[in-house]
Order: C-alpha cells, then structure tokens, then sequence
C-alpha cells in the first residue's frame, strides 16, 4: 500500500550526494563515542572497527526519533503510526538496495546479521538444492559463520564441503580455486574482505569462475561494505550478506541480497506472522519476496537506523572514505613495522584497513590487556577464523582495525602503546 | 605454608596498595606471572584446561592430607600473575575454607576492574573452578570417611 510521505520521518532523498571533500576532524566529530575517556581520563583510540563501528549522531538520533514519534509495528496496521513506521521501514529497503545497487527492494531482505543472512541461504537454498556429492567451496580464512553454517547442511543433504587454500601472504591461492571448482561445486562462498587478514579477494574472478562452472556464488561482504562501494549487479554475486552494525548501523540487523528468481525460488526458512499470504490446517501459502524470509516482527528500528548510516555514508563519500583508510592503512603498517620484533599476518597485495600481528613471543592478550590501559581499543583472539590462525600455526592475534573516522593520532597513541606493552612485558 | 588464607589475602592487598600507578601493579603482576612456577606437561591436556578464558589456562588439584593443592598456568603472563595471586590463597587449604572464602582481595588490587572481574581473562572461571574442585573433594572425604548422611545435598 502506498503510504504518504511524511517528512518527519527521515525526509530526506534514498540516496544522497557526497557533501564535498572527505575531511577527517569533522568526520570525528559525527561519532559522539571518540570523546570517550577510559580509565580515568585516557582519550580512546578506537581501533576495533572490524568488529563493531561506531555510530554517528544520526544514527543515534534517528533510533531515538523512532521510538519517541513512530513507535508502531508494521505491515499490519491502519492507523497512522503503523503506516509512519511501515514507510521508514521500507524506505530503509529501498536505500540499502542502493547502496548494493540491487535491482529491486524484493532482493533486499532483512536479517539479524550477517551470520543469520548465511545461515538463510545455507538452510533454504542449500537444503533444498544440495544433493550428496555436490561441493561447496570456502576458502581457509573464511570466518566461522561461512564455514560452520554450511558445515551444518552438509549434515543434512550429504554435500561435501571444500576449502579453498591461502599462501603465507594470506592471498587466495586462485590456482587451487580454479582447480578444486568443477563439475560438482553447486556453492562457492568467499569472504570478500578477510576480517582477521585484510585481504581483499579478487570477487569478480571468483563469482565469473563460478558462474562458468554452473555453480552460484555467495559474497560475505560483512568486511567490504564499510569500506568500498559494493554493485552487487557488477559483481554478479548470486547473495551477498552483510550485518549493519559493521557499518554504522545498530546490532540486529543485517542483509541478505539475493537475486530474485533465486529468492523466489527458495522456501521459507522460519514461518511465522508478515511471511505468510493465507494459513489455514490445510496448506499454507506464503507471502511473497522478500516478505517470505522475515517472518515474525522484524527489527524495525533497526532498520531504520541503517537506513540513516547508509545516507551517513553516501554523504560522506566512499572516494574519500577509501583514499582515507588506505593512506591510514600504509602509516599504520609503516609504524607497526617499526615495533622491533612485529610480525603482521596477512600482506596481501590488495589489503583493506586491517593489521593482524604478533610481537616476538608476546600473548597477544596481555598486548591487549596493557593497550587497553592507555585507552587504545583492540581485539585479541582468533576473530573467529581459527583455520586461518592455524595457516599461520598461531591461535591467536593483536588486531587493530580501521576506519575511516580514525586518524594518524589514533595511530601514534596505538604504536605508543604498544611499545609501552613490549616494553613491560620483555 | 603457616599462613592462614586470611592472612594471605590481606598480605596481597598490602604488596599491592604499596605501588602508586597502574603501570607498576600490571608490572608487579607480570613479574609475578614471570616468576610463577611452570606445571609438569602432562598437566597441560584438555582435561584440565579451565573453559571460558581467553588466554589457555590448565588448573590441576590433588587432595594431600585433607588440603586441595593446585598447579596451575597460562600463556598469557598477565593472567599467570593474576593465577599466582589464586594459588597464594587458596592452594594448600582445606575443601571447607576454598569453599567458603571469596576472593575479595581481587577488587581491592587496584587493577582494571574489568581485568580482575571480566570474564575475558577467564579470572571468574578460574575461581570458579578452584571452588568446584573444593567441593568435590569435600565430598569425597565425607563420603570416604563414613559420613555418608550428607551426600546427595
Ligand atoms: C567476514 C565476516 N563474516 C561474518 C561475520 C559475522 O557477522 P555478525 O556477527 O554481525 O553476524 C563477521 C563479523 O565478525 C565477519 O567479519
């Protein structure tokens, strides 16, 4: 049904122009977070991006917004707050299919996260299309939820899952990509951008390569949409997931693109309210795309506040963003070099705003630890990609991540930590 | 050890509160963990690695004389102090003071309460687990030593 524009919710156009040069201080000064203090009065560098981004006041305000004026459930509701909320709710559709350049808002279909978008299309797609002895193909640095979640159809269609191997640089070794693809592959799904390496995967070889051998290509773009301009159209990718929180949306909400006739032609994977057309005990039939895989009330706050990130993001430009973070990067490298004993895991060529390291024989926890003292936020671990630590036979790394609100005092703090780490720990 | 564990969390407390900064505590802690004794490898095997730590922990105990002595360690120097600190109060106990003291010396160190109290270093599994080990071995010497009423409870 066609609702009225109603200017107080978000009247702003689905897309918005860049507003001129991408400029760092007042880019900062969007994000309400970096005038944390911690422990006492440490300014935080917040270096853990590719796990979380920070929020822009926007964001912030517009979820406040919504909870205070247009609080409502959708698609079911006459009354005018129901319409209110079921028009910002679908405008937020319609700004994520562009930001994806999809074809259609019926492509777009909201999840949790990135993780429930994977799962979505391992269980319906792969459980109805999967046969034993079909393959689906990973890569070694693939994170948990593109490994484990089809580890679980596999259990259930008797398809054997494949790991496409990387080198000691942590690229893709694409020989033995287009070698372990055949006849068999019905999957291939490949991170686009590695969270725990940086690397950047050649994604439009992959998803052609695919294509030719007649399998389906899926993106995990969980990495890549903070950071580049994604044309899932140019990409070709069959699904391409991301989670809004990473790009600085909310926590619970995320997306799964897919094409259309593949949408259409995949079963409901949860059933309840919004995805049905007529239930009745004798055969239910169900809505159509994409209101078929968001059963349930969704997170339409949620939504919505993803919606105001992404015109955040258009406004400020990916040219900008992507020049930012990829001088960011070469500094941050460049210092982190500097750290005597410093070993950076993953040095791809083409590498996004991430450094994985270890320092000598260092716990990366107690780096971490110590980092945290002066105010400088990072992740230690295995970022969810044990088979990519075991590549390296470590478990564990220090990782900063960056993003395009940082700047190269963010940077001096980290490498003054961390020498102040080494330095107490030696 | 002549120590009682009261003494010995107050005895804790008083090294700590000697040092001004956090600097010099997380270095007393690091030290610590640099001079805390290695455990025989046989210890360190899936059975006695501590679950929900960050850093790998192995904690293993074994009831001498009525007393619950612990060997225990981490690859993480920061969270190997912060285990000798563990074992200073409650190694070498009986079951009934393991399980009946807190460890209330850790929020009075001085440290990053999130390091002391957060679930990331594994500090709260570890603690714990020294207490499950304390009431099995409790019950245990009840029931070996005929007192067999209270089991069950
Ligand atoms: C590459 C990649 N894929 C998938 C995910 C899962 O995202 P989420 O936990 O938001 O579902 C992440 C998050 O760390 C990621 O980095």
């Amino acid at each position: 049904m066609p609702i009225a524009h109603d200017p107080r919710i978000d009247g702003k156009p689905a897309t918005e122009p860049a507003r001129g040069p991408f400029d760092v201080e007042r880019v900062r000064a969007d994000f309400p977070t970096l005038r944390e203090t911690v422990h006492g009065d440490k300014p935080l560098a917040y270096l853990d991006n590719a796990a979380t981004s920070l929020k822009p006041q926007c964001v912030i305000d517009t979820l406040n917004d919504f909870y205070t004026h247009d609080n409502s459930n959708v698609h079911r509701g006459v009354h005018t707050l129901s319409q209110r909320a079921t028009f910002a709710f679908e405008r937020a559709r319609g700004k994520v299919k562009n930001l994806l350049n999809a074809e259609s808002e019926k492509e777009i279909v909201f999840t949790r996260g990135a993780t429930e978008a994977l799962n979505l299309v391992a269980q319906s797609y792969g459980g109805t299309f999967l046969k034993p002895g079909d393959e689906i193909l990973v890569s070694e640095m693939e994170h948990h939820a593109n490994i484990v979640s089809w580890q679980l159809i596999q259990e259930r269609t008797g398809a054997v899952l494949r790991v496409v191997p990387m080198d000691d640089t942590g690229e893709l070794r694409m020989d033995e990509f287009h070698r372990l693809l055949g006849e068999r592959t019905k999957i291939v799904s490949i991170v686009h951008i590695s969270n725990a390496l940086g690397t950047v995967n050649p994604i439009g070889e992959i998803v052609a390569a695919a294509h030719a051998a007649g399998a389906i290509a899926v993106v995990d773009g969980a990495q890549s949409v903070p950071h580049a301009r994604i044309d899932v159209r140019a990409m070709d990718a069959d699904f391409f997931v991301f989670s809004g929180h990473k790009v600085l949306g909310p926590t619970g909400i995320g997306v799964l693109y897919g094409k259309r006739e593949l949408l259409e032609s995949m079963p409901p994977w949860q059933g309840g309210g919004d995805m049905i057309d007529r239930v009745a005990f004798d055969g239910t039939t169900f809505n159509v795309i994409p209101h078929k895989f968001e059963a349930g009330t969704p997170h339409i706050a949620g939504a919505i506040g993803l919606g105001a990130a992404i015109d955040y993001l258009t406004r400020t430009g990916f040219d900008g963003i992507e020049e930012h973070e990829a001088k960011l990067l070469a500094y941050a490298t460049e210092r982190l070099l500097e750290v005597e004993g410093a070993r950076i895991f993953g040095t791809a060529g083409k590498k996004a705003g991430v450094l994985s390291f270890n320092v000598g024989d260092l716990h990366p926890h107690d780096l971490g630890s110590i980092m945290d003292m002066e105010g400088v936020a990072t992740r230690v671990g295995h970022h969810c990609a044990q088979p990519a630590m075991r590549h390296f036979g470590i478990s564990a790394t220090c990782r900063a991540s960056l993003a395009f609100y940082n700047d190269e005092g963010d940077i001096d703090r980290f490498i003054a930590a961390l020498n102040k780490a080494v330095r107490m720990l030696k | 050890m002549t120590q009682t564990i009261a003494e010995a969390q107050k005895e804790i407390v008083e090294e700590f509160a000697f040092f001004d900064d956090w600097e010099q505590r997380f270095e007393h802690l690091i030290d610590l963990g640099k001079s805390h004794l290695d455990i025989p490898d046989e210890y360190k095997t899936e059975a006695y690695r501590v679950r929900g730590c960050q850093s790998t922990v192995w904690l293993h105990p074994e009831l001498k004389d009525g007393r619950v002595v612990f060997q225990a360690t981490s690859d993480a120097m920061i969270v190997r102090g912060l285990i000798a600190l563990l074992l200073k109060v409650y190694s070498g106990r009986t079951p009934e003071e393991i399980a009946s003291t807190p460890p209330k010396f850790v929020d009075e160190l001085g440290l990053n309460e999130h390091l002391t109290q957060g679930r990331a270093n594994g500090l709260a599994s570890m603690i714990e687990q020294i207490k499950l080990y304390a009431v099995a071995f409790g019950q245990l010497e009840k029931s070996h030593f005929g007192n067999g009423k209270e089991q069950g409870t």
